[in-house]
């Protein structure tokens, strides 16, 4: 346990994927809540085109990805995503234009820097490999979206759960709507650092689809969804370090375990409240008189 | 361009796309673009299966694209439709990338898988392309109606006897052909770009069924021809092309739309 944690690497990426863990999870809540997981998800496969550019370009890869996420978000809200019938086509074309120009600049790394690994660290994640320079930027962005949620925790909820009562209320759908794209794209771009273009969906949507189905109550589906990610992450980072000596020296990718251990706790979830709703409905049909809640 | 090597790179992209724009007609109607991403990624742990164990990739390709089609079915009856539908895919993918991190060429696999590698079709691949495609067109021609008739009024078709979790069934079977014949060829991401991209444009401009259908055939072919000779001529990855050019024909034709909505109000308005 000690060679584990006293391991450079292992260091990096513990915080890391501690941010991924902690930021996703609060947005996820929103994201779900408001049916945005394929438009979550398409910000996530677009950024790769970002964490490709970035290769190229010389920059921080965070920067990459989260440029392009925020590109892709506003080229979704302009080619209208507001309207339900039109949101997942223009999703859809956004998606491909986007993973189009991910191809362009994967190729271009390949041939023109001879950075052969860019393909599978920008689209798989390797957070074993990511440098210590990336913690600050890291944690500063997860700063960042803690206080705008935090700002604007009421109208995001309500938002999210009832577009139409919100604008009675007075909030601004639009200005909401814009709010969450750009703190999507920030949770995204540091998902994406860690366990890839790819593959952040599944920190974004696997926690909070569970978190949602566990409790009804928005703060406490935000707290499970916080506990059910940062677990996977700790436990992926944790096997994907013994897989080393489990398999005789074939370490298999974190983002594997990582992604394998959230479609468990999603699972679990689903059977769990799936178990606990019979149960009620069957003490509910036992005695009659007592309503199921 | 049509030297030999290429012949089979053009008849191979030219089914492809014809059989894309028939199913992806039908991912349009029936809102399910996300499925339609989904699968054809569903499919490409079976195929870095199928590269580890030295196997015939198709057969590697159908079963875990079968495995796919039905967890999707399963998830998506458990609980939110889209949160199942974007897990099952990671899923799939992180399998994927286990996979090819056993095999030795890892990082140019994964590439050629996701993205496609046109230039290399040989004679061998080219049969179960053709067959596959074949399969697909006359199944496509036999249940068109009923299909139609669910994905357009899902009421009026449960009147008429019938089933929509059959329905259901079939398009994903269908989807999932298309996806396994297409994916060695044209990569995973790339399938579902000539999915979505010409159907889509093809269904804005036309909102009859069969007129919309062929136009989404012609927008099909075009692209992927045009993609196909840009990308012998630039040599950059034909996954770039056909992205670029489905959202450049999905802009314009609904641009064309709003702006043909607009002379029409405004003709109405000068002529009471």
């Amino acid at each position: 346990m000690w060679a584990f944690l006293s391991s450079q690497p292992v260091q990096t990426a513990l915080i890391v994927g501690t941010c991924a863990a902690l930021v996703s999870a609060l947005i996820g809540v929103f994201t779900v809540l408001r049916g945005n997981a394929f438009a979550g998800h398409a910000l996530a496969d677009v950024s790769s085109a970002g964490g490709a550019a970035s290769f190229l370009l010389g920059i921080s890869p965070l920067l990459g990805f989260l440029g392009m996420a925020w590109i892709a978000a506003f080229g979704m809200e302009f080619l209208g995503v507001r309207k339900a019938r039109e949101r997942d086509l223009a999703t859809g074309v956004v998606l491909g234009a986007g993973l189009g120009l991910s191809a362009l600049f994967l190729y271009l790394d390949v041939t023109t820097t001879s950075t052969t690994g860019a393909t599978v660290s920008v689209m798989f994640g390797s957070l074993f490999a990511i440098s210590r320079g990336l913690i600050w930027p890291a944690i500063l962005a997860v700063l960042a979206v803690f206080a705008l949620v935090g700002g604007f925790y009421r109208p995001l909820i309500l938002t999210a759960v009832d577009p139409d009562l919100a604008t009675l209320r007075g909030v601004s759908p639009r200005w909401m709507g814009l709010l969450q794209l750009l703190v999507l794209g920030l949770a995204v771009a540091v998902c994406a650092l860690a366990i890839g273009a790819v593959l952040a969906t599944a920190l974004l949507i696997g926690p909070a689809g569970a978190a949602i189905r566990l409790s009804r109550r928005p703060l406490q589906a935000i707290v499970w969804a916080m506990l059910m990610a940062l677990a996977a992450v700790w436990m992926g980072i944790w096997m994907a370090y013994e897989s080393y000596y489990w398999f005789s020296g074939n370490a298999w990718p974190v983002s594997f375990f990582v992604v394998a251990l959230i479609f468990l706790f999603y699972l679990l979830a689903m059977l769990g409240s799936a178990q606990q709703r019979k149960f009620r409905y069957r003490a509910a049909t036992a005695l009659p008189g007592i309503q199921e809640s | 361009m049509f030297s030999s090597f290429m012949i089979n790179t053009w008849i191979a992209g030219t089914a492809i796309a014809l059989v894309a724009a028939f199913v992806g007609y039908f991912v349009v109607i029936r809102r399910s673009a996300f499925a339609a991403h989904a699968l054809p990624l569903g499919a490409f742990p079976g195929a870095a299966a199928a590269n580890l164990l030295g196997v015939n990739p198709f057969v590697g390709l159908l079963i875990f694209v079968g495995i796919g089609m039905l967890l999707l079915r399963q998830l998506a009856r458990m609980g939110r439709r889209d949160v199942g539908t974007g897990l099952l895919l990671v899923l799939f993918l992180g399998v994927g990338a286990l996979f090819l991190s056993m095999t030795n060429e890892y990082a140019p696999e994964v590439f050629s898988l996701l993205f496609g590698e046109m230039l290399g079709v040989s004679k061998a691949d080219l049969w179960p392309i053709l067959g596959i495609c074949a399969v697909v067109s006359v199944l496509m021609i036999t249940i068109y109606q009923p299909l139609l008739l669910d994905s357009s009024f899902p009421d009026l078709a449960a009147l008429q006897g019938i089933s929509g979790a059959r329905m259901d069934l079939l398009f994903l079977s269908l989807l999932a052909l298309v996806t396994a014949s297409a994916l060695p060829v044209v990569g995973a991401f790339l399938v579902f770009t000539l999915l979505v991209g010409p159907p889509a444009a093809a269904q804005a401009l036309s909102r009859h069924p069969l007129r919309s259908l062929l136009l989404a055939v012609v927008f099909a072919e075009c692209s992927i021809w045009l993609a196909i000779a840009l990308s012998y001529w630039s040599n950059w990855p034909i996954g770039f092309f056909v992205g670029m050019i489905g959202a450049g024909l999905f802009t314009l034709a609904r641009s064309y739309r709003s702006w043909s909505q607009r002379q029409r109000g405004a003709r109405r308005v000068a002529v009471p």
